[in-house]
Order: C-alpha cells, then structure tokens, then sequence
C-alpha cells in the first residue's frame, strides 16, 4: 500500500489541474457556443467524457509503460484491423467513414490508433542502438507509421492523418539523426508536397486553395475561414462576453463547438481570454516536457515528447486555422473541442506521461 | 494500488536500457521547447493581428453579418377624380426579394424558370445592383401569382433556395381598358439614365417612380417615404430581433380635375379611333375629361416591364404611348376660323357689311386656293357656320400674317399652355421671322393665305384648341388649365381686352355652325351648343391627287362649347384620319350631353328606390333558383 500511496501523491498534480482548467474552459464554451442548438448537451456530456477521461489518465498512469511497449506488436496490428474495420463499416458522417459504434457510443479509430503510433515509434526507437539514426532505420520505422497513416488518409481524414508526422518527426528528431538526412527529408518534402495535389480530394484542394485566397469563395470553403476571422477579430481585447458573441450565437461561425471552438472562445473572452489559455497549454506542454526530461529511459522521454510535439502540431494547425494562418483540416483542439475520442485519446496519452512520471526513479 | 504488476517485458531485461542515457537527447529537448515556443508565439501574432489591430474593421463585418435592412415600402397616394372617386388605387401583393449576400450563381437558372422569369433580365438586374452593397437584397419579381407563391413556399428553405424572400408590398391598380391611362401616366423602376440625372438625385436603385401622367408631375406628392426595418438575423437568414423600426409614409392622395363620367363617356366616344378628346371648364381652367386614342394598359407598366411587352408598345406604329391630348401638333383646319374672325373683328379690318361672293375659290397672289363649296355672298356669321374659306382667304390676307399670329398668341397658340402633365408641346404659329429663323427663306405671301384657314405651317394641339376656345368664350379670359383640383387659382388668368360685341359676333357665328351649319351634328336640344368645324389637309392638294396621296385621309376637328353665353364647358375633339370635322362632331356632343345630363341629375334629386319597388325583384329570382 506505502507504494500506491506514494505513486498517487508522486502523479503531477500540476499537470491535472492544468488539464482539467483547460478543459473547463472548454466546457464552458462549448455551453456558450451551443446554447438554443441541436448539440445544447454537448456541454454535458462533454463532462461525462471528461470524467471517463480522467480515469483511464489514472489507470494508464498505473500501467507500467514497458509493458505497453512489449504489447506493441498486438496493438500495431489490432489498431490496423481495427481501422480496415472502420473503412469497411464505419459510420459515414459528411463523406468520411472515421466512425465506428461500441456499445452505442461512436468512437473514431484514428484517434486511439496515435497512442499506438506513440508506443509503436518509442519502442522502435529504443532498440536502436546506433546514435545518430541510420537511413534505413528511418524508413523503417516511416514505413510502419505510414501503414495506419495512409489508411487514415484513406477514409479520408486528411487532418488526423497529419497527425501521425509529429509523432514521428519529433521522436526522430530527439534521437538524433545526420544532418545529410535532414537534407534529404527536406529535399523529398519538398518533391512529395506538390505531388501530393494530385493525390487530394476535390474538397481538400478547394480548402488549400481557400486558405491561400479566402475570397476566392466566400460562401463556401472561404465562408469559414472568413467567419472565424470575423468573429475572433471582433473580439477585441476583453471579448464579448460569454454567450454574446453574435458570431458564434447565430451561427455564422461554422462548428462552433468543435473545430472552430477556439475562435469562439476568442469572440467571447477577447485577446485577454487568448493569452491565458495559450499560457495555459503552453504550461502543460512545457510540464509534459519537463516529465520527458525526468524520465528514466529513453522510451519514456519519446512517449513524452511525442505526446508533446502532437499537441503542438494540434494547437498549431486548429488555431492557426481560426485566425487564417493555417488551412482548414478539421482537426479538434485537444482538452477544448467537443467530441468524446479526441478528449480520451489526450486523456489517455497524459497518463501515458504520468505512468512515465511514476517510474522516473530507477529501483 | 498498482493495478499492474510493474514487470519489464524481457526483451528490456534481458538488454536492459543505459537508465542515464537520457542524457544526451536531452538537450534536443530545449530545442523543441524554442520550436513550441515559437508557434505559440506566431499563433499570439495571430490574434494580435486580428483583436487588436484590425478589432473595428471586424467588429463592422460583424455587424454587417447580422444586421440585415429590410425595405418597407410606402403605398402611393390614389388618384381621385373630382367627385372623390378612385382613379388610381393600389392592392396588395406579394413581391419576390432575392438576397444577394446568400445567393449562389448556380441557383439563378432555376429560380428564374421557377418564376417564370427571363433568364437574360435576371441577370441584368443582378448585374445592375453590384454596386449596392450586398446586404441589400433585390426584388426580382412583383405581383406573384398563386403559382409562383407556392413555388417560393416550397423552395425557400435554407436547403434550397434560401435567398429567396416575399414581401408584402402595394401595387398600384389602374383603371381597365386603358382608361384615362395618358392622363395618370404609369409608375416604373428608376431607370439608370434617370438616376444620373440630377432632378432625380434624392432616389436610389430600385424605387418605383412616376414615368409619365400625373404619376410623373405629382410623384413627390403621391410616393410617400419608404420606410426600414433592420433586424438581426442569424446565419440561415432567420430574425433573431428587431433592431430599428422606421414606419413607411405613406404618399398623399390626389384630387385630380377629371370627371370620371365624362373621362368614361369620352373614351367610349373614341373607342377605336385615333385622336383625342380635351373637356375643361373655361371659368376656371379645370380639365374635366382628357382622351388620347390608341392607349395602352397601365397596369402592364405598374411596376417592371417585361422587356418583350415594353417593345411591343415602344414599336407600335400608332405610338399608344403619346398624349395626344397636349402633344399631337396638328393644322387646326377650320376651327382656326374664329380666331381670325376676332382679330378681324378686333382690328377694323372685318365689320357688318364685310362679305365675299364665293365662286367656289379664290386667286391669291397668282394662285387659285379652292373653297369646299359655293357659298355665294358671305358674310362673317355665315362665313363661320358654312365655314367659308373665301371669306377668310380674303379679310384675313387683309389682316396679313403678323396680325393673325398677334391674335393666334393672345388665344395661347404657339406657346405650351402649362398645363401639369408632362411632354406637352408647344404648336407653332408661323410668323416671317420664324421661318426667316428656321429656314433662311422669306416668306410668301400665299402662305399667308392658307394660315387664314388654319392650314400651312399652323400647328396646336387639342388642348389648346380647347383652352383658345374657353378664352374666346368667356370674353378674352384665358384660365391656366390644370389637372389637379385647387381651392385657389393655380395661376393668374391671362386677360384680353376684347370688344365683347365682336366676341357675341364669332359666338354667334359658332351658334349658326351648331344650329344649322356644318357642326349640326353637335346639336342637344335644350342647350345652346356653339362649336366650329375642322377639317385639316395633312398633305398637299397635288400630293393628294398622287396615288401615293390616295390613302392619306383628312384630320377631323371640332370643338364646341356651352352654354352660348356663360360657357361652362368647353370640348375639343380630334379625330385623326377622320376625314372632315363633322364626324368628329357626335363626339363631342356626347361630352356635352353627359355633362349636361349630369348636372340636370344633380339639381333634380333622384328619390331612393323604396323597399317595395325592390322586393318584386328580388322574390323573382328566389322563384327562379328554385
């Protein structure tokens, strides 16, 4: 028991609370952006996942992290059948089958197949033991994360698949590769970009080319951007005040509670609003990044910072799509956004962090 | 409470990991955390940007967002007749506003073939508003007909056409049958030529506007102010709340001159001729019936025109759109007669003993100029009634071309009479200085001698003749005519000093044309009608005498006035292609006889049909329902 009890007392607690403010804002503006709507529960519930959140962070804090890594082959593969299963049955919403039905309860594969990709690129990495990386290890362990990656692509979600790249981006750059190979990357990055326009969706051209130029099409994928800006620039310093942004209350702001939430919370709580919730996750990433620094091995410190450098990627690509610096990809913001897989898979990967807290001291 | 037994899976035991090796990447950490500092600093830029530099130029798109104007339009003011009855009402409709801020380029096609609408006007008009901010929504399409009604009820939902909106407006309702339709003109959309012109400064795209008539002269008078409503609404269009409120003026109701009887009697009397009927009250200038032949329906006007129909009418030979009542310019023909006769009169140069032996012509300045008839010794009475045109030809060369033009303006000849109706023109009286003027050519002394006939260059218009002929009437008292009905004058009468012997002797001149003369036609018993006829050569003797000629037939005039002493009516009538002035005669005596008529009927009270002259009736048609 003298084990247990220090372990509960030894979580980060400052993490926790970082997370759980965060969220409540998020809980909060998503009462705020759906009142008198269809989704005028989605603040309830949005608190019901939040607590089944909070849980599975303590029971994932419990597990011994080593030994989800010594599960990774069964989790590779049953994440990927998982996912033929979704391509096969999923639930399509808007054109896209992400969705599949557990126990009535939608779940979107994607999100849970990052915590594999995670463990999957920290164990792989871990064996290794040449320092820096050697080319054919890198496309090793590209090619195994580009099996659930274009599968994700494929549904398609475009903006989740993404997200897959800073979990492997940022591992590899912590492990330390020649600078030859950075050359490379950048020069193939440079090859595979243009063509991947050929390898996008009609809608998914339309959104780059709105992002480029929102005017182009100002009713239809440039509305949202438009709107966004709109209601994040009217804003001003202090806000609207909550539930008085006319933006998100009639609606011309699209998906208020979801992915354009934070342009939402900008309409309503101001530039003032902005700055603590950036402070507020930039807290809890640099929390995360300081458990990566206490970590006790290698494998630890990669399941850290890949969880961080995926929200960065996260906060970077849905906020940077509300002020109209980034294109519209439809990924949710994390702790904030409405939406139950989203909220759990975060949940789930900061008691991936907190397991690795845990066991910083070697016995 | 460790749920799992903290055990390394023995691929890690067995080589187990340098637990300190954590070293050497930790130093690539604080690269990341620059790199994560940099975006959160670039997202920070971001709001910066868009909250406080650029915070009023969005808080306007958000206002814009929401706000939306929506026009109430103002009812015209009716159109009354003299007697208070309606003229020109409006009725209620439904109009068709397209938002523009919501509309989608694929969309049109299909609402214009769902209105029934011409695809290539559509568009126009789209094309028209771009400048106009797009918040303002337009309207495509007025009176909407149940078809068209259920076909916005049912495509106007946000998943289909949401940029589609009824309003509930007022039409204006003109009489059938083109029924006064120059006198009250039509109503139409501002045009874009208008809206550059600086009389029409205060308008904006989109207004309903008078286009001729009364619906022209009066239509600050009768447009009333549009009033706003601003509205909140969301995203689908729907209002949230009502921001601002600003009630419709509605424009003020007119009292025109016109006597609707006589308006309708005159139209009928004209039914399917070409000319014109102008009826006034030489006392006071009132105009109580205004007639021009062929009209056109108003109505298809009231509002905005189908492109086809307004061709149709624009390219009509018998130009429906003119008044002819003040703008045909014609010779007045033998109803000039008079007119000389007074200045005759007036200067010396006609007196009692003063008569011609028509021959059935005479040779002026070497040329023969033909009387219709043998009218044998002439002197001015019967001169006037039989229309002698020896008699004129003489004493009015006699007076030569300046004195008949003096006594041609005085009667108001050659200039615009004023009269507030819009278009009207002026005729001509020809002078030597006139044509010396417009042609560099002196002038002949035989043309002198076809202006003592109302011929040549001579030109007026009906309503002159009618108003001449007033002033001749009562005395030398040229009453301004009007349209609109005033308590005061509008306008100073012009005076003439006239001997008013020799006025009784043209009146009596006219009597003899109505009692006995080539006006016998005009006769009512009981009332003495004076008048005079006319019948205008538009082409040359020898012209006529050409095959080409053969089908150009004479215009007929007559006008007629009455009592013979104390006149309160007086009606001119042009009868174009009438061939002589004595058809054109039965048109104005029923003028005269419903004027007449009417004001018998309302001396003479008509006692109410009682309850028992009723019943007989009534019980009849009970028998023949069953």
């Amino acid at each position: 028991m003298a084990a247990s009890y220090r372990s509960f007392r030894d979580l980060d607690w400052l993490l926790i609370i970082l997370t759980l403010v965060i969220c409540g804002l998020g809980v909060l503006q998503i009462y705020s952006a759906t009142l008198g709507t269809i989704w005028s529960d989605a603040w309830w519930k949005q608190i019901v996942f939040l607590s089944v959140g909070c849980v599975l962070m303590f029971v994932f804090a419990q597990v011994d992290y080593h030994s989800l890594l010594g599960k990774v082959p069964v989790l590779y593969i049953g994440s990927i059948a998982l996912l033929l299963v979704t391509f096969i049955f999923g639930t399509t919403v808007f054109g896209s089958r992400r969705w599949i039905v557990i126990f009535g309860q939608t779940f979107q594969v994607s999100e849970f197949a990052k915590i594999v990709v995670i463990l999957l690129v920290a164990r792989y990495l871990t064996e290794i033991k040449s320092d820096p990386l050697e080319a054919r290890e890198i496309l090793k362990i590209a090619g195994l994360v580009a099996v659930p990656m274009v599968m994700v692509m494929r549904q398609p979600d475009l903006g989740t698949s993404l997200t897959y790249i800073p979990i492997l981006a940022g591992s590899i750059f912590i492990a330390g590769i020649r600078w030859q190979h950075y050359v490379v990357i950048g020069v193939a990055a440079a090859i595979l970009i243009p063509a991947g326009w050929f390898i996008l969706k009609d809608y998914q051209r339309a959104r780059l080319v709105t992002f480029v130029n929102p005017e182009s099409d100002p009713r239809g994928d440039g509305y949202q951007v438009i709107q966004s800006k709109i209601a994040v620039g009217q804003g001003g310093v202090w806000g609207r005040g909550v539930t008085r942004g006319t933006q998100t209350q009639l609606r011309f702001l699209p998906v208020p509670h979801t992915d354009f939430l934070f342009a939402a919370f900008a309409e309503e709580h101001g530039f003032v609003g902005v700055v603590v919730a950036l402070g507020l996750y930039f807290l809890l990433l640099m929390q995360i990044v300081q458990n990566a620094q206490m970590a006790s091995d290698r494998a630890g410190l990669y399941i850290c910072m890949s969880v961080a450098a995926l929200l960065v990627f996260h906060l970077l690509v849905n906020i940077g799509m509300v002020i109209g610096r980034m294109p519209v990809t439809g990924i949710p913001l994390p702790l904030m956004s409405s939406g139950g897989s989203s909220l759990l898979s975060v949940f789930i990967m900061l008691g991936l962090v907190q397991s690795v807290r845990l066991r910083r001291f070697v016995n | 409470m460790n749920l799992f037994p903290s055990r390394r899976p023995d691929h890690l035991t067995e080589k187990p990991l340098h637990v300190d090796d954590t070293k050497p990447l930790v130093a690539k950490i604080s690269v990341f955390q620059y790199i994560a500092l940099a975006v959160f600093l670039f997202l920070l830029s971001g709001f910066w940007d868009l909250q406080i530099l650029k915070e009023d130029y969005y808080a306007q798109a958000a206002e814009r967002n929401r706000i939306k104007s929506q026009p109430i339009l103002a009812p015209r003011g009716k159109i009354l007749d003299r007697d208070g009855r309606v003229i020109v009402d409006n009725h209620s409709t439904f109009s068709l506003l397209l938002s523009r801020e919501n509309l989608k380029d694929e969309h049109i096609q299909y609402i214009a073939e769902g209105l029934d609408l011409d695809m290539e006007d559509l568009v126009d008009r789209l094309r028209r508003y771009e400048k106009r901010p797009r918040y303002e929504p337009i309207i495509i399409k007025e009176e909407l007909t149940p078809a068209d009604l259920a076909f916005v009820d049912s495509h106007s939902g946000h998943d289909m056409f949401p940029e589609m909106e009824l309003l509930h407006t007022q039409r204006r309702l003109y009489p059938r049958d083109g029924l006064a339709a120059h006198v009250v003109g039509y109503v139409g959309e501002i045009s874009e030529n208008e809206l550059d012109q600086p009389e029409y400064l205060s308008y904006k795209q989109g207004d309903i506007i008078g286009k001729d008539g009364i619906e022209k002269q009066y239509n600050e008078h009768l447009m009333g102010v549009d009033g706003q409503r601003r509205v909140v609404v969301d995203n689908r269009g729907r209002e949230r709340e009502t921001l601002e409120m600003k009630e419709a003026i509605p424009g003020k109701p007119l009292q025109l001159t016109i006597d609707l009887d006589l308006q309708a009697v005159a139209e009928l009397a004209m039914e399917n001729r070409r000319g014109a009927v102008v009826a006034l009250d030489p006392r006071n200038g009132e105009i109580l019936a205004m007639v021009s032949r062929p009209a056109y329906d108003p109505n298809a006007f009231a509002g905005r025109i189908p492109t086809k129909i307004w061709r149709e009418i624009i390219n009509n030979p018998e130009h429906p759109l003119l008044n002819r009542a003040v703008q045909a310019q014609l010779a007045p023909g033998s109803t000039f007669k008079p007119f000389v006769a007074l200045g005759g009169l007036e200067e010396g140069i006609i007196d009692d003993e003063a008569s011609v032996n028509c021959t059935g012509g005479g040779t002026f300045y070497g040329r023969y100029f033909k009387c219709h008839s043998v009218h044998g010794r002439t002197g001015l009475q019967r001169a006037i009634a039989q229309s002698c045109d020896v008699f004129f030809y003489t004493y009015g060369n006699r007076m030569g071309i300046d004195m008949i033009a003096e006594y041609s303006r005085m009667a108001g000849f050659g200039k615009k009479s004023g009269i507030d109706i819009p278009h009207e023109a002026s005729g001509l009286v020809p002078t030597p200085e006139w044509k010396m003027r417009s042609f560099r050519q002196k002038w002949f002394a035989g043309e002198t001698i076809s202006v003592t006939i109302g011929q040549g260059a001579l030109t007026v218009t009906p309503l002159q003749l009618a108003a001449g002929v007033g002033g001749l009437a009562t005395g030398g008292v040229w009453q301004q005519p009007h349209m609109v009905k005033e308590d005061s004058p509008v306008a100073p009468a012009r005076k003439a000093n006239l001997n008013l012997e020799n006025v009784s002797k043209v009146v009596n001149g006219m009597f003899g044309v109505v009692e006995g003369g080539t006006g016998a036609r005009a006769r009512i018993p009981g009332i003495e009608v004076c008048g005079k006829t006319g019948t205008a050569q538009l082409a040359s003797n020898t012209l006529l005498k050409s095959a080409a000629g053969r089908h150009i037939k004479d215009n007929g005039w007559f006008f007629a006035f009455a009592p013979r002493t104390n006149p309160e009516i007086v009606v001119a009538a042009l009868y174009e292609a009438g061939e002589h002035g004595s058809t054109t005669a039965p048109i104005v005596r029923d003028v005269l006889k419903a004027y007449f008529d009417k004001k018998a009927r309302k001396n003479q009270p008509i006692a109410a049909p009682s309850l028992a002259q009723l019943q007989p009736r009534l019980g009849g048609m009970e028998r023949g329902a069953f």
